[in-house]
């Protein structure tokens, strides 16, 4: 009885571990800054919401993303409402992505990733400036968006081994 | 585009952005909404969402300081075997400068009396507020933000606009209070202005942030000549900092000579603590 309740719990966090570990993402921003690379940075939020959203959207519910957005605005100190904003944009063009494509290849995931990220980081910078008057380094974000990018590919594989022996083969 | 395909457009954006799909407790449209209702309000300043703000704050710092341990133990780890390789070769340079420290200081002691002397007929800021030692709960340096989070609030007589030092010099000032915590904007950051004074010469400028680890002098004339290595204190202008806060040091850039960058004293991703100031006039 008692090993059937422990795979269970193992089995469910393995299960919720996609919503875990954003949250976990937003609260620490593992961003390896301390390594102080002068030009390297990225948004992992990004790369893990549009996967899974593509991907198994029921593995990230929308109120929590919404809530792990107002999360990270504290975190980094930006107004509040508005990495939910790109979050949930994220989650709807991962969406309309999915209900257009009937042959899903990595590739076209990569490029539909790259056209969103621009869309989604062009509304953040416009809204920041335009609308709180926060001075952004656009060069800084053109570096987070191009890693951001780059690393898709490298996140998107790692998320398939782990969707492969978790979830099985279902639904990929 | 043909009317089927603008059909199917439709089609694929409603049911990604309107429909409530299947486990989804809330429609995407619907949370985007919230999102914009959030912007808006905190725009405009809403009484009720600066509460909603600060409530969410207290408790997302210290969840993040407790999720941040394991990487920041392993910053830690990496920035201590880092710095034990430097330390032998920074020893003996230290030694002989400590040596010449110890004899200047006997002849500073006597200038910094009669400044603080001649500070007091001029009506200058002088006075120190009993400072307030904070611990760094949260040091995350996003790459469009350069803030810190310590673990003194209103509580603790914290208030906007106060200075935050590391030892002697310079780090930030506060520019969010909560009851348990409060926000320091670093130097660092873009949108960090402060009013400073260079030395020797005592041209008065506006040192600004990079968003990197450095600052840059902004403001300038162009016939000012300011060399490598010159020193920026505060220069107490506007009235939030006393004058004579160490800064940083001048660095000239060598690509663009005309690029003034400051290469600040104290080392921002090394906090542990910070000490919190505001300063009054001697007299008040």
């Amino acid at each position: 009885m008692v090993e059937i309740s422990k795979i269970t719990i193992a089995n469910k966090v393995l299960r919720y571990a996609p919503i875990l570990l954003l949250f976990i993402s937003v609260l620490n921003e593992f961003d390896f800054n301390y390594l102080e690379l002068k030009y390297f940075s990225f948004n992992f939020p990004f790369i893990l919401i549009f996967y899974w959203s593509l991907k198994k959207s029921e593995s990230l519910g929308y109120g929590l993303i919404f809530v792990s957005g107002l999360i990270n605005d504290v975190v980094v100190g930006f107004p509040m409402g508005i990495s939910s904003l790109a979050y949930l944009f994220i989650c709807g063009s991962a969406a309309y992505f999915r209900n257009i494509t009937l042959n899903p290849s990595l590739v076209k995931d990569w490029m539909f990733f790259l056209a969103t990220i621009l869309v989604v980081n062009s509304m953040i910078y416009s809204i920041l400036v335009l609308f709180f008057s926060f001075s952004l380094n656009y060069n800084d974000l053109l570096v987070n968006l191009i890693f951001t990018f780059l690393l898709y590919v490298v996140c998107a594989n790692l998320f398939e081994i782990y969707q492969r022996l978790v979830f099985g083969n279902q639904n990929v | 585009m043909d009317t089927s395909s603008r059909d199917d457009f439709v089609i694929a954006i409603r049911s990604a952005f309107l429909k409530k799909e299947t486990k989804q407790r809330f429609s995407l449209v619907f949370l985007i909404c919230l999102s914009l209702i959030f912007l808006g309000l905190t725009r405009i300043d809403f009484k009720p969402i600066n509460y909603v703000k600060i409530s969410i704050k207290e408790i997302v710092y210290r969840s993040s300081y407790v999720v941040s341990v394991p990487e920041n133990y392993l910053k830690r780890t990496y920035q201590a075997i880092q710095s034990h390789f430097i330390i032998y070769n920074d020893y003996f340079e230290i030694k002989s400068e400590i040596e010449k420290l110890k004899s200047q200081k006997n002849v500073d002691q006597f200038v910094v009396n009669e400044n603080e002397r001649l500070k007091k007929i001029i009506d200058d800021y002088v006075a120190d507020s009993d400072e307030i030692v904070a611990k760094i709960i949260i040091d995350k340096n996003s790459p469009f933000l350069r803030s810190l989070i310590v673990n003194k609030g209103s509580k603790n007589n914290v208030k906007l606009g106060m200075a935050v030092l590391d030892g002697n010099y310079l780090v930030g000032k506060v520019v969010e209070v909560n009851y348990l915590t409060s926000r320091i904007l670093l130097l660092s950051d873009l949108n960090s202005k402060i009013p400073v004074i260079i030395e020797p010469g005592g041209s008065q400028s506006i040192l600004s942030g990079t968003g990197r680890n450095d600052g840059i002098i902004q403001y300038m004339k162009e016939n000012y000549i300011i060399e490598e290595n010159s020193t920026i204190y505060t220069s107490g202008a506007g009235g939030l900092f006393k004058a004579g806060i160490p800064v940083g040091r001048i660095k000239i850039d060598e690509l663009n000579k005309k690029n003034k960058k400051v290469d600040f004293f104290s080392d921002f991703s090394q906090l542990r603590f910070v000490k919190i100031k505001s300063f009054k006039k001697g007299n008040d």
